[in-house]
């Protein structure tokens, strides 16, 4: 891969001038393209980009998100996802489009506490996000080990293509979620998955390091397969 | 001038020794408070403040929701030992009034429009006061806010400066604030060059008033250099390396 210049940045910074794309936490002044966050700055092809180092979770439509029910009401569930924004999934997306608060009963698919992964279907300025659970992989889940980390730090838990996330659950034989909203559910063995949370903390606390794969691999490698 | 004589020396000392450019001795640390979303403390001569930034939230009473943008809310705090005499501590008509200038002083860097219908709060308190408590709560406060990740156009900077007698000085402590002849508080953004709050008290001539507002922005530009160390000490202190960082694509 092309080794980037990446720039130390601070809100009020000037990461580039001229004429390029930019993406998030970047606003551009004139011909200025100044940084709104605390974060790594990179100049490429695909044009400025900012990488934050800290900050909370706003959703974004497509991303996957675990999050937990807080209440119910006759259209459906409101969902805590980590955010300042509640999420919101509608009985319809459930059941279908037959459905009607008299004939359906809420309560028989989701309660609240429960935990939900979903994936963010909309969200607007105006109005909440909204919330799916069509598709593999969503809807309850019933058991494991819940862990939170910054959402910063989201990709690097993942790496590139899957690369971490996937190793901490082939050396541990658990099963990992990671939610873009930086929850993370855990399933498997109970001492794989004390092994597998402390590796996801791992990566949350030395995520700026830059041999963190080899650590992580290091640690999770010391009996990591033994079970 | 008898104040002049009492509070400045004829070699140009004050009364703790500086020259009438020289600012008291700062420090500055970020993330000090765990259950905050971003915090900053700052020691500025005596004063002792901690700067606590909560939210993006849930906005309440929901009759305050701004439908485009984020509600910032801000208080000014003066603990009841952090003066000689016990302070009361329900808010008195100066708190009020700080917090709202802290808050209008803010709001400019704060880019609102990203965070609509939440409530962002930022908590000043003063543990230990000194003369320019609320430039120093706005220079923590800000870092405060840039800690917490909330998008911000610039930090927010402060200094004071003042009048000894007929002499503009720099960074007034407590003593010369309430004995000098007059006071004035700056904020300011210093990459844009904005002046965020700007208050004044005493009788400026058009030269001191020239003097002593130039002077507060090149201290405060000076203050800005602790914020950035403070801000890199927090967070690039780490190696970071400029090498490839494996993470999936955005």
């Amino acid at each position: 891969m092309p080794i980037v210049e990446r720039k130390q940045v601070i809100p009020g910074d000037v990461i580039a001038r001229g004429d390029h794309r930019y993406g998030p936490f970047v606003e551009k002044v004139g011909d200025d393209y100044i940084a709104l966050r605390i974060g790594l700055a990179e100049v490429g092809a695909d044009g400025v980009k900012l990488n934050p180092l800290t900050g909370p979770y706003l959703p974004r439509a497509d991303d996957e998100v675990i999050g937990k029910v807080v209440d119910m009401n006759g259209f459906g569930w409101v969902v805590d996802i980590n955010s300042c924004f509640d999420g919101f999934l509608p009985a319809s997306f459930v059941f279908g489009r037959e459905f009607s608060p008299a004939t359906h009963d809420l309560s028989s698919k989701f309660r609240v506490g429960d935990i939900i992964g979903a994936r963010i279907e909309s969200f607007e300025r105006s109005r909440d996000p909204q919330l799916s659970i069509r598709g593999q992989g969503y809807g309850k889940m019933d058991s494991g080990e819940l862990v939170k980390i910054s959402p910063t730090k989201v990709p690097r838990l993942i790496g590139r293509r899957g690369a971490m996330i996937n190793m901490i659950s082939e050396r541990t034989g658990c099963d990992v979620r990671v939610g873009q909203n930086g929850v993370v559910v855990v399933n498997g063995q109970p001492e794989a998955t004390t092994k597998a949370v402390t590796a996801v903390q791992m990566v949350e606390k030395e995520a700026h390091a830059a041999d963190l794969a080899a650590k992580v691999e290091q640690y999770l490698g010391s009996g990591g397969d033994g079970n | 001038m008898e104040t002049e004589k009492k509070l400045m020396d004829e070699d140009g000392n004050r009364l703790d020794g500086r020259k009438w450019n020289q600012l008291r001795p700062i420090r500055l640390e970020v993330g000090v408070v765990k259950n905050a979303d971003g915090s900053a403390h700052i020691e500025w001569g005596k004063n002792k403040i901690t700067a606590a930034v909560y939210g993006p939230k849930e906005v309440h009473p929901k009759h305050q929701v701004l439908p485009d943008r984020a509600l910032l809310r801000s208080r000014y705090h003066m603990a009841p030992f952090s003066v000689d005499e016990r302070k009361n501590p329900a808010p008195s008509r100066r708190e009020i009034e700080i917090s709202k200038v802290i808050r209008e002083a803010l709001e400019p860097a704060v880019v609102v429009e990203d965070y609509p219908r939440t409530a962002i709060e930022v908590w000043v308190e003063v543990l230990q006061s000194d003369g320019g408590s609320r430039v120093a709560g706005i220079t923590a406060a800000s870092l405060a806010l840039a800690d917490a990740g909330i998008n911000m156009r610039d930090l927010v900077v402060g200094c004071s400066c003042g009048l000894l007698g007929e002499h503009v000085v720099a960074d007034l402590d407590d003593t010369e604030d309430k004995e000098g002849n007059g006071d004035m508080p700056v904020a300011i953004m210093p990459t844009k060059g904005l002046v965020t709050l700007l208050q004044v008290d005493g009788i400026y001539t058009r030269e001191n008033f020239q003097k002593a507002f130039e002077l507060a922005i090149e201290k405060g530009k000076e203050v800005y250099a602790m914020q950035r160390e403070a801000l890199t000490k927090r967070f690039f202190s780490s190696d970071l390396t400029s090498g490839p960082i494996e993470e999936e694509a955005a």
